[in-house]
């Protein structure tokens, strides 16, 4: 039998859940039950036979596998539309996972400071609740997360309970407030001055637009942070996920092998990285 | 392994009888250039050939491949319960191939793909054609013309990389046996014979007689390019030739190591089966980095030619420990914007060595 590292998986969606105008919940099901075996800060390349292929970060925690795993997903591309147009018990293509993820075994032990800008959620979160559920192994928790209103908040149910929890700082805030809002109004950096944290031992993760990386950055380092404990997941066009195709290479990185999540201290003299 | 001598006349009747059992590819005629394409006649062999239009990569890794075949069921992929499940087999495109006539440069740029698409993750589509290829290499003994600088970049000879490889003497073709398969080739279908001690002697000559031909064109050794280019990012070369390049990709497309690929799927008419096919792509066209939400990660053409010089002398050197750049010139002969590599890799050179008239390399900004 002939095998291809390019020839997807065929899985199973069990569920479809809208969460704002442009993102869904996929929760997806690999044959036999089989976990998909990913580590936090993983991408999958998900296919849609007929449409194309596209990389999309793995949202749901390992600690959280189950025989599923979930991707949220913009609709924005061309397979984005296609999948978004589809309902529970689709099938859908799937190869992964791929890339370097978040080391967690280096995070244990140190408070962490989540800094999700909108979509950046969706990564994020796999690692949050990987350590919300090993929470004993890591010190405080906090969570900075900034969308441009309050419609596009991500993941509401899972937002409460971490503002709930007397064991995560979760702090939200919105770019332009409605009649529903009576929360922080302001861009994600003015979230940041509220906190004070232990820069010696906190590690930082943050992923969102291009555009926010330098102001998030500048409030990570100024609050002493150094540059190996600042975690980025980068986006970039990808076609292989192997490193062979070429489109996600940031200089001489490849963005699906090296990333997608990087330190700051690898990509700060890598001019095409932010 | 083995040194033989075969006869030029032997020739023909050699590619004849591998066309039974094989795909013969070598180059060609077309037009006033040349072409690697498969061979249904000796006569079209033309080993004379100075360079050919693509390089013979296009028969490893060709410029469209299908990856997978799949099927759509009839309610298609839109999923609801008990619909009939898709079916997605994966297609290898392979058939024993013999190609023939690969210049040495050529020769070390396959050196390199067989590299990126072993290393980490197995490319089994490559892979399995290049296992079912046998490399005849050909010895230059001219310069093609004033493009190619094979020389500056160590490629005017291979000791490695072929199974069989040709030199011309004259009358008769030395061929260096390199390996098994090259052995079987040529014990099967052709007739060669043992060297003689004049055989071995007019090899050496006319080998030792090619190298004064060929000139260097670089300005300086090939194994600093890695080095000087970490210090040419910032350099205004690149702004100009962003102003000069009008992005068609010819550079690239022409490029026998250039490997990057663009993945898209085709559907019949019916809508019940597809394909997903693997084609070249190129770094010089506007959308290679763009993602879905618009994001442009190398918009500027400077920015995008910069890539190009740097992939060639300085990123793959990292990755995979051989320059990026084997010297065949046809980047400089397709370009219309006569954008030179070899003279844009001298003008770096020359403002580190402090002798360009512009301003100085910016090393911090």
């Amino acid at each position: 039998m002939t095998t291809s590292i390019y020839t997807p998986e065929v899985a199973r969606l069990a569920s479809v859940e809208q969460m704002t105008a442009l993102e869904k919940l996929f929760t997806i099901e690999l044959p036999d039950g089989r976990n998909l075996g990913h580590d936090p800060g993983q991408f999958v390349m998900v296919s849609l036979l007929g449409v194309g292929e596209a990389p999309i970060s793995i949202t749901s925690s390992p600690s959280r596998s189950n025989g599923s795993f979930q991707l949220c997903v913009r609709r924005v591309g061309d397979v984005t539309n296609a999948l978004h147009k589809m309902q529970s018990g689709g099938l859908v293509g799937i190869r992964g996972p791929f890339g370097h993820g978040f080391p967690i075994e280096k995070m244990r032990g140190k408070d962490m400071l989540f800094a999700p800008g909108g979509l950046g959620l969706a990564p994020l979160r796999s690692l949050i609740n990987q350590v919300l559920d090993e929470r004993g192994s890591f010190g405080r928790v906090i969570i900075l997360y900034g969308a441009k209103r309050p419609k596009e908040l991500l993941f509401r149910d899972e937002l409460e309970e971490w503002v709930a929890r007397d064991d995560v700082e979760c702090r939200i805030t919105v770019d332009q407030g409605d009649e529903t809002w009576d929360g922080h109004v302001g861009v994600i950096t003015t979230l940041f001055p509220e906190v004070s944290i232990n820069p010696r031992n906190t590690a930082a993760v943050t992923c969102g637009p291009p555009i926010m990386y330098r102001f998030v950055l500048m409030e990570l380092l100024g609050k002493g942070i150094s540059e190996t404990q600042i975690y980025l997941s980068l986006e970039r066009r990808m076609k292989c996920g192997v490193g062979k195709c070429g489109h996600c290479q940031i200089n001489n990185l490849y963005c699906c092998q090296e990333g997608p999540v990087f330190t700051y201290a690898q990509i700060k003299g890598v001019e095409e990285a932010l | 392994m083995s040194l033989m001598i075969l006869d030029k006349g032997a020739l023909a009747p050699l590619v004849n009888a591998l066309m039974a059992d094989y795909r013969v590819v070598g180059p060609q005629a077309k037009g006033p250039q040349f072409v690697f394409e498969p061979i249904t006649d000796p006569v079209q062999l033309r080993l004379d050939y100075n360079t050919t239009i693509l390089p013979p990569k296009k028969v490893l890794q060709p410029p469209q491949e299908r990856l997978a075949t799949f099927t759509l069921p009839p309610r298609r992929w839109g999923g609801q319960e008990g619909a009939e499940e898709p079916r997605v087999e994966p297609v290898i495109e392979a058939a024993p191939t013999v190609l023939l006539g690969v210049h040495t440069c050529d020769l070390h740029a396959i050196r390199l793909l067989d590299e990126v698409f072993s290393q980490d993750y197995p490319d089994a589509h490559y892979l399995e054609r290049r296992r079912q290829t046998v490399i005849v290499s050909m010895e230059c003994l001219e310069p093609c013309d004033e493009h190619s600088f094979c020389k500056s970049m160590g490629t005017l000879t291979a000791d490695e990389g072929y199974d069989l490889h040709l030199t011309d003497l004259g009358p008769a073709y030395a061929v260096d046996v390199a390996t098994e398969a090259g052995e079987q080739v040529l014990s099967r279908y052709g007739t060669a014979n043992e060297t003689t001690d004049a055989d071995v002697r007019r090899l050496n000559e006319v080998l030792s007689a090619k190298w004064p031909r060929f000139t260097y064109r670089l300005d300086f050794d090939a194994a600093e390019l890695p080095a000087l280019l970490s210090m040419a990012y910032d350099h205004p070369l690149w702004a100009e030739l962003g102003k000069r390049c009008l992005a068609c990709g010819s550079c690239t497309n022409v490029c026998p190591t250039c490997y990057c690929f663009n993945v898209l799927d085709e559907v019949n008419v019916a809508l019940t089966e597809g394909e997903r096919l693997r084609r070249w792509d190129s770094c010089q066209l506007d959308e290679f980095a763009r993602v879905a939400g618009g994001e442009n990660f190398r918009e500027a053409r400077s920015a995008r030619q910069r890539h190009r010089f740097m992939r060639k002398g300085k990123y793959i050197y990292e990755k995979f420990g051989e320059l990026g750049c084997v010297g065949c010139g046809r980047c400089i002969r397709t370009c219309v914007a006569n954008i030179s590599i070899v003279d844009g890799f001298n003008t770096i050179h020359g403002s580190v060595e402090g002798r360009a008239n512009h301003d100085n390399i910016h090393l911090y900004t």
